[in-house]
């Protein structure tokens, strides 16, 4: 049987068909993967706060590796005491408050009245407590996002950032090691002031050895990414310092 | 090669060098621009382009007799879109890291312009075992000159290659850097893989003559 696939009702019908078949081999495949996806998106959030924390697995000293999925949930149960969800002046504790995605939350927040929740988690590392804070901005071409732990002074004990689409070799290395690793140490708070902390170019401090200018070196060609990881900083966890400034 | 034919192993080889994507037919160049600044990330969208260029060719092969002609662009569109689509997913499941590292490079897959330049010039025309070597010879000769070019820019730009630090410690000094060597920071930019690439086509015909055009 020959087709002619010029007439018109043979291209509706096999649009129809291709939709058809393709929708589903898509739709069946979405939904046979999504346990699985859900799962690791759960373990890197752990992974991540744990990471902020300086609970990690690193062994080089350029390494950035996360404590493994098979055991990052009894981690995190283990180091994370208490996780609390902050709404205007409530504090409540929640055991799921890692699961707030702050996305929507500060989507919300634009419609004026609503209060957006933040999480936020106190951990214990050698007897010592622990704040970690996610915050969420824009690089250059897309979202990006982190987690950052600090003291009960707003000092800085270590952070995680990713991002989800800068370019390799330039915005893509603020989740190097030796990006991030800069960051501690620095403070938030300058002489109990909220002030931030600024991704600089030409700080003069290149292997950031000074801890107070509450400045960190740029990456060469990433001038965007450092700036909106400047203003993710800057604005994120500024929500938080009234938390902190009741803790003292 | 003794389990090709002589005109099978020419549809592989031949896009390795002679009548390659990049070099030859300038196809596929924006995404060898943008992901070239490290090695891995360019060997990675190697490997996924060619699976997408292999498999993607077989099915249009394959659907060659049925396909409408009018809207034969929207169906190859489609196929390259479902396919990526799955490479996405698979990949989120059970390589969730590798997936975060790709993110958005996996989706650029669908308007790489050497998949719809395959389907449409070869893959409407011939059978689905010369499509399938067809489909990998290009992917390779793409990812060919993706991974020289990538092993330039980031041994030159960074001073690394997969992320080790290959010529020294450039902030401490030491290995290459010690005699004054500096990380040439141009070549992580996306202009420098252009002219890694024309570098490139400069050897290739200069070395083979009969690549040259006429003017």
């Amino acid at each position: 049987m020959a087709l002619d696939t010029e007439k018109n009702s043979y291209t509706v019908i096999f649009s129809i068909i291709m939709v058809i078949v393709v929708g589903s081999i898509l739709a069946g495949f979405a939904n046979g993967l999504k346990p699985t996806i859900k799962a690791n998106e759960r373990y890197e959030k752990q992974q991540n706060i744990l990471y902020a924390m300086g609970i990690n697995e690193n062994e080089g000293p350029n390494d950035v590796e996360f404590i493994p999925t098979d055991r990052v949930e009894a981690e995190f149960v283990k180091y994370i005491k208490k996780q609390f969800v902050i709404q205007g002046d409530e504090v409540i504790e929640d055991d799921q408050a890692y699961l707030i995605d702050i996305k929507k939350e500060s989507a919300k927040a634009k419609d004026g009245d609503y209060q957006r929740r933040l999480p936020l988690f106190l951990g214990e590392k050698d007897g010592e407590e622990i704040y970690v804070m996610p915050v969420r901005g824009k690089g250059l071409w897309d979202a990006i996002w982190g987690f950052v732990a600090v003291d009960r002074t707003m000092k800085i004990q270590g952070v995680y950032f990713d991002h989800k689409a800068e370019t390799p070799g330039l915005g893509a290395e603020i989740k190097q090691r030796f990006f991030m690793d800069d960051f501690t140490g620095e403070s938030f708070l300058d002489d109990g002031v909220y002030s931030g902390i600024k991704v600089a170019k030409g700080n003069n401090d290149p292997k950031n050895e000074d801890k107070t200018d509450q400045e960190v070196d740029a990456l060469a060609g990433a001038t965007i990414t450092g700036d909106g990881l400047s203003v993710m900083l800057q604005k994120d966890v500024k929500m938080y310092v009234s938390y902190f400034k009741k803790l003292k | 090669m003794g389990l090709l034919s002589k005109k099978d192993s020419k549809l592989i080889l031949d896009p390795l060098a002679d009548n390659n994507p990049i070099t030859i037919q300038v196809l596929g160049i924006c995404s060898a621009l943008a992901i070239t600044a490290q090695l891995k990330p360019s060997i990675v969208m190697a490997i996924s382009v060619i699976f997408v260029l292999g498999v993607g060719n077989v099915v249009i092969s394959l659907l060659r007799n049925v396909i409408p002609s009018k809207i034969r662009i929207i169906v190859q569109l489609i196929v390259v879109a479902t396919l990526v689509i799955m490479v996405d997913q698979v990949l989120k499941a059970y390589a969730y890291e590798l997936s975060k590292e790709l993110s958005v490079f996996i989706g650029l897959i669908i308007t790489n312009c050497i998949i719809m330049g395959r389907f449409e010039a070869f893959a409407l025309g011939n059978g689905p075992w010369k499509s399938f070597l067809d489909g990998i010879g290009n992917a390779l000769g793409y990812g060919v000159i993706l991974i020289i070019v990538g092993f330039f820019r980031e041994l030159l730009g960074s001073g690394t290659l997969f992320g080790i630090k290959v010529l020294g410690d450039s902030v401490e000094k030491t290995g290459l850097y010690a005699i004054g060597y500096e990380n040439n920071g141009f070549m992580v930019l996306p202009p420098m893989a252009l002219i890694v690439v024309g570098i490139i086509i400069w050897v290739q015909r200069s070395k083979n003559k009969a690549l040259i055009e006429e003017n």
